[in-house]
């Protein structure tokens, strides 16, 4: 995929400006980048949801799945789990299979990981329970290309280990060019191929290690950024 | 409407085919036929202006629906004011009932055919977008499909409690559903329930037969909230 010269207005104030990078198949890319730094809209564009100038192209044969950071669900809505999954896919089967890839299996020893969440409305899962789903749902119809808002947003901390676990092993599976939109470091370090720092504009971009450095932080956070650096989760 | 949140407008929409009956009554056509396209222009309205511009939808809603009722009210005569603002289901002739049978026929089949794209819609646009659904093309038809069941319905209920039963229904089913399947079943039995035995009770009665309709529908749903609540 190479994005050039992309740049997006909302009401004559510009969000993101003239942004250019490329993202080799099968690679992991991490976009980071303070709150308001454009990363949302950036994805968005990528996914052309919203109008934006310059070029996005992605290689003919991609199949993208989306995993939005939050859904703001009515808790009342009476759509089950599995009648979500079924607007994608209508096999139970290949339903079934996804769910065990994020950790819904038959007759588990916790009710949160068991495939009876399929019967629950999806306005009732939790944060943790309902991030799994719209993996899920992103891993039907067989994508080669997975784009992930902040993966942890709302997640408690053993869930959090499973959803980059998860990303890690599904790679280590198939032919998957994974993007995901991130705040912590350590994560990047640890999973992304490349990176791309945000701020309005492009800050840095290349292998971790060599593109975070301490001026590409304070351009991104200010002054203040080794403590942002070394919190741990 | 009630899963979009978007009871009130189904409610206000419709008052629009109050002007567009009168101006049919006024030139001698079928009346449903001036509900109609009174109702299909408004929608493409609200379609377009939401589309296309910042306006807050609820404001426009509250100003463009009552003045429509405002206007109706003026151009309408005197004598067919009160049945197209409450209905009779007494004037309800056999075109009338085919036309309907039509119409309704229609409208669940396409009903049937967008509802995936729908729901997945209510979950989050962005995911429906995200898989190339024409979110804006399945919109336009959403509103015509409310038109199409607000015209047949204005004979029958009148313009200010059609809406009554656009919403009364899916809200009682949406109290007791568990799943999708479920509340589409619901609302269509709980919808038809209230709608014969409101006229049973209206002719047994000699009540007017839309209040009494609206009114059981409301029972089942004062049933339904403490069925729930329990």
């Amino acid at each position: 995929m190479t994005v050039s010269g992309l740049s997006v207005e909302f009401d004559n104030h510009t969000v993101l400006d003239d942004i250019s990078f490329a993202v080799r198949r099968d690679s992991t890319m991490a976009i980071i980048g303070p709150n308001g730094a454009g990363k949302s809209v950036l994805f968005r564009s990528l996914l052309n949801l919203i109008p934006y100038k310059g070029t996005v192209s992605w290689s003919e044969d991609t199949r993208i799945g989306y995993v939005p950071q939050k859904l703001a669900i009515d808790k009342e809505l009476p759509l089950t789990v599995y009648e979500f999954l079924s607007f994608k896919e209508k096999s139970r089967d290949k339903i079934l299979e996804v769910m065990g890839a994020v950790g819904f299996l038959k007759e588990a020893n916790h009710i949160h990981n068991d495939t009876r969440v399929l019967k629950t409305r999806i306005g009732n899962l939790s944060g943790g329970e309902l991030q799994r789903v719209l993996i899920a749902y992103a891993l039907l119809g067989k994508p080669n290309v997975l784009l992930f808002d902040e993966p942890t947003a709302g997640v408690d901390i053993a869930g959090e280990e499973t959803v980059y676990g998860l990303i890690h092993k599904l790679k280590a599976d198939k032919d998957l060019t994974i993007i995901f939109i991130s705040h912590e470091l350590e994560v990047v370090n640890k999973y992304a191929d490349s990176v791309l720092c945000l701020n309005k504009e492009k800050v840095c971009f290349g292998p971790p290690k060599t593109a975070i450095d301490k001026e590409s932080l304070e351009k991104m956070y200010g002054e203040e950024t080794h403590i942002y650096h070394h919190h741990d989760h | 409407m009630v899963l979009r949140r978007m009871s009130l407008v189904g409610d206000a929409l419709s008052h629009v085919a109050l002007p567009g009956i009168a101006v049919a009554l006024a030139i001698g056509v079928n009346p449903m036929l001036g509900a109609l396209l009174a109702l299909t222009l408004a929608a493409v309205g609200i379609w377009y202006l939401s589309d296309h511009s910042e306006i807050y939808p609820e404001a426009l809603v509250g100003i463009f629906f009552t003045a429509s009722l405002a206007a109706g009210i003026l151009i309408t005569p005197e004598v067919e004011l009160l049945e197209a603002l409450f209905g009779d289901i007494d004037k309800i002739g056999p075109i009338d009932a085919i036309f309907t049978f039509i119409g309704a026929v229609t409208i669940f089949a396409v009903t049937m055919a967008v509802s995936k794209k729908l729901l997945l819609m209510v979950v989050s646009k962005d995911l429906a977008k995200s898989q190339k659904i024409k979110t804006s093309k399945i919109d336009l038809i959403y509103l015509l499909l409310v038109c199409g069941v607000v015209a047949l319905g204005v004979k029958f209920l009148g313009t200010l409690l059609t809406g009554a039963m656009v919403i009364i229904p899916a809200v009682t089913a949406k109290n007791i559903a568990g799943n999708i399947k479920a509340y589409q079943i619901l609302s269509v039995v709980l919808g038809t329930l209230a709608t014969a035995a409101g006229i049973l009770i209206a002719s047994y009665f000699k009540f007017p037969s839309g209040p009494t309709i609206v009114l059981t529908a409301i029972s089942f749903f004062i049933f339904s909230f403490v069925f729930k609540k329990r």
